[in-house]
């Protein structure tokens, strides 16, 4: 038997992970997956609770979440190859103007 | 009391989850961080299927793990990102990012052990309600009908919006 805190502090230490990445990283797509891995471990504390209370909805949220990251997936990875031709380079401290 | 299987088992898969992020974080290649990512996210689905959601276990190594991350890889592999150099960080921020998010999870680890009433365990088996695709699909297409509609839109948008954005510009062909 795991106590449900186990699960939950597991999922916050992944969340601050994420967070850490973002804030640590330059490279735009580790900063990217960075955000993965924090919706993933928002994702680990819905199914988590669904569990505890015995409810699908935690579950369903899931399956929202799982489709927002893919829509943002698909648009950030769209801009970061529209500012890699543009400035040759992800780094995100390039990105400081709006403009070419 | 016998050593109890479940604990050891979550042990770990945790261990597996967080040493993966960390190698995420870590690596200096691209290509390497989402291979990481890859691994960590078939841990967490472990997770999912401990805590009795076996088809999002499955959603989440068919869409993030094979969908979202070969998106991932390709980018990667189309800008050649994996051969840029590390590029220069000011010296205090990787620091202050490991002690801000060190703090957070002090934090959380505080409320959550010592602040909360206990909060039961988790049997492995699960009994609970009945977490099949079809029981999903009843409260999917049920009670969240129209989220579930709002998401279809959301997708469209996102796809039309990723063609627009990298399709190739008019050289001053364009209509003024």
């Amino acid at each position: 038997m795991v106590p449900i805190e186990y699960y939950l502090i597991l999922s916050v230490v992944l969340f601050a992970m994420g967070a850490a990445g973002v804030l640590a990283r330059r490279n735009a797509l580790i900063i990217f997956m960075s955000i993965e891995l924090m919706l993933n471990a928002a994702n680990l504390a819905f199914v988590t609770f669904a569990r505890q209370y015995g409810q699908l909805d935690g579950q369903v949220f899931v399956f929202f979440v799982i489709a927002a990251a893919a829509a943002e997936v698909a648009v950030g990875l769209a801009l970061i190859v529209m500012i890699f031709r543009s400035k040759h380079s992800i780094d995100v401290d390039q990105m400081s103007s709006l403009r070419e | 009391m016998a050593v109890d299987f479940e604990l050891i088992m979550f042990f770990i898969l945790a261990g597996v989850g967080i040493g993966t992020a960390a190698g995420m974080l870590l690596s200096r290649s691209a290509v390497y961080s989402a291979l990481f990512l890859v691994l960590n996210f078939g841990a967490v689905a472990g997770f999912y299927l401990f805590l009795n959601a076996p088809f999002i276990a499955m959603a989440q190594i068919t869409v993030y793990a094979g969908a979202i991350m070969v998106l991932f890889l390709f980018v990667i592999m189309l800008l050649g990102a994996e051969k840029l150099t590390p590029p220069e960080v000011l010296p205090w921020q990787r620091p202050l990012a490991v002690v801000l998010a060190g703090i957070l999870i002090l934090e959380a680890a505080y409320l959550l052990f010592l602040r909360t009433p206990g909060l039961g365990e988790i049997q492995m088996p699960g009994f609970g309600p009945d977490t099949s695709p079809a029981a999903i699909g009843a409260i999917l297409f049920g009670k969240y009908l129209l989220p579930f509609e709002i998401t279809s839109v959301l997708l469209l948008t996102a796809m039309v919006g990723a063609i627009v954005l990298v399709r190739p510009r008019k050289q001053g062909g364009g209509q003024e």
